[in-house]
């Protein structure tokens, strides 16, 4: 009979350690919906959506009744739809905004990844148009999220994009500024993105992948703290290995659960990504996990040491659990979606440059960090730059997910709600960075890029 | 197809009765069962065949948890196999 220890930790981890799958994400390709007349190419992609993800809501649901583990989102990531409004010019991509919507309607998920363009290099027939849309689309529409990716490792960084971003993400938290500048929350800058992402708001479904896979996300901070408690004098390699075990059977969960929805759904199975992603909810924050192992808060000196070490011990356990491991795969540092996180930046420990350093050495980036509303989209087109660089050179992915809260100022707070949490208004630097950003053009591909 | 079937909450007579009483309900077969009571905590961990079984396995996943909530216990149905994935390598 299976150890009665065992059966216990599992239903602990599930019932006080918040223990889930954070989400089943469908990735659809919709290149064979590409049409010259936008309204056909619409009705395309919402009946190919349809089609496709009909069950994965049912199945979701089925699974975790069965084997008891929460599946928190399901979700569906698209075709980049800048490709499909590639073919028609002179169009208002957002008809294809509104129509994912639709699908995502039907299909019951939370949210659709995939509105995005893949610009790092310059932007070619539809990408200007779908961009230049964004703030639109992520108005008209709540489930839609959007991704653009101005920078990569191999190409360098397409500065015109990065300036183009940094308006884009103003307009877009204008254009929602009564509802808690929810628009930038959908929107994320990514350098290095990648192609099978589970996680939302990057989301995308590259170019490279079959027509149609399952991908899953799981969580677990909870977890690893509390099994870090049992722990408090260990040296920090004893931690790794606690660290290591727990990622492991945390992910060994996740490709179970992945295995089962692709034989369900019929559809094959893509990847587990290795992540430890936060909720606001009590006992679910990666920095306690930090805390857990010596800090007094997050965000103190030592921060960017521990979180190396937990990226690394996370990615360790949970390689060998996984039989096709991919996505962003490593710790995830969203301010408002992680409680500790929130009472760093509150308490003045956690700054927008502490994070950037974290951002060296964890998965993605200065993620749903809320701004002061006065910012310049010069100012959040250098936070941008400076992000990807980081990314560019140390050939990982990172990604910039800001909201300027219009009307607001440091020391007042955004309140999103539902797993994007709620965000204190962190400082940026006053001093212009424009003229840099006015130059445009290339940073040109770095050595790094010369691996032939 | 095996469940595993996990009652933890405070001991009351009849427990057992009750939860194997809805196994034999569903035509699950209880193949073994651990139990311990430690100080007035009950602790019971039983191990079901669900091949044969005359409903759905949500079913069973459901009356479970209702009869959890009626007795004030905490039980849980899960399917074997994620204990065996997350335990054995």
């Amino acid at each position: 009979m299976l150890n009665v220890y065992d059966i216990l930790e599992t239903i602990r981890m599930i019932q006080d350690e918040c223990l889930d799958i954070r989400t089943i994400t469908m990735g659809i390709s919709l290149l064979d919906c590409i049409d010259t007349d936008i309204d056909k190419a619409c009705e395309k992609v919402y009946n190919k959506i349809v089609d496709r993800a009909r069950n994965l809501v049912p199945v979701g649901q089925q699974i975790e009744k069965e084997y008891g583990i929460p599946i928190i989102n399901k979700r569906i990531s698209v075709t980049p739809i800048a490709m499909l409004a590639a073919a028609c010019p002179n169009q208002n991509p957002v008809k294809f905004a509104k129509a994912l919507q639709r699908a995502a309607d039907t299909c019951g998920v939370n949210f659709i990844g995939g509105y995005s363009a893949l610009v790092h290099k310059g932007f070619s027939a539809g990408d200007m148009a779908l961009i230049q849309s964004i703030p639109e689309a992520l108005d008209v529409t709540q489930n839609i999220c959007s991704s653009v990716n101005i920078g990569s490792t191999k190409s360098g960084i397409n500065m015109d994009a990065v300036k183009l971003m940094g308006q884009i993400v103003k307009q877009s938290a204008e254009r929602t500024a009564d509802r808690d500048c929810i628009g930038p929350a959908k929107l994320v800058v990514f350098c290095n993105a990648v192609e099978d992402n589970p996680f939302m708001a990057g989301a995308f479904h590259g170019v490279g992948e079959p027509d149609c896979e399952i991908h899953v996300g799981v969580s677990g901070p909870g977890v690893v703290r509390s099994a870090l408690t049992k722990y408090p004098d260990a040296s920090i390699n004893e931690i790794a290995d606690v660290i290591k075990k727990t990622a492991f059977k945390i992910t060994r969960m996740g490709q179970l659960v992945g295995a089962r929805a692709s034989k369900e759904l019929g559809v094959p199975f893509g990847i587990v990504d290795l992540s430890l992603a936060p909720t606001p909810a009590i006992g679910d924050s990666v920095a306690h996990i930090l805390e857990e192992m010596g800090l007094e808060m997050c965000g103190t000196h030592g921060t960017t040491a521990c979180l190396a070490m937990l990226n690394d011990a996370v990615k360790k356990g949970g390689v060998m659990a996984s039989s096709t491991v991919g996505g962003l795969s490593g710790a995830f540092i969203p301010v408002s979606e992680d409680a500790g996180m929130i009472d760093a930046a509150v308490a003045g420990v956690l700054s927008l440059e502490k994070l950037e350093a974290m951002t060296a050495v964890c998965s993605v980036g200065l993620d749903m960090i809320v701004v002061p509303g006065d910012i310049t989209p010069e100012t959040i087109s250098a936070i941008i730059a400076d992000e990807a660089a980081i990314g560019m050179v140390n050939s990982k992915t990172t990604a910039v997910r800001l909201i300027p809260a219009i009307g607001k100022k440091e020391g007042e707070t955004l309140e999103f709600g539902g797993l994007l949490g709620s965000g204190p208004v962190m400082p940026v630097r006053e001093k212009s960075p424009a003229k840099f950003i006015n130059r445009g053009g290339r940073i040109p591909a770095p050595m790094q890029s010369l691996k032939n | 197809m095996k469940a595993v079937v996990t009652v933890i909450g405070k001991d009351n007579v009849g427990i057992l009765h009750k939860v194997s009483g809805i196994c034999t309900e569903y035509n699950a077969n209880v193949l073994e069962v651990t139990q311990s009571v430690l100080q007035d905590m009950f602790a019971m961990i039983m191990l079901v065949d669900i091949s044969a079984m005359s409903a759905d396995f949500a079913q069973l996943v459901d009356r479970m948890e209702t009869l959890g909530k009626e007795l004030g216990l905490s039980i849980h149905t899960m399917h074997e196999d994620i204990f065996n994935s997350m335990h054995s390598i």
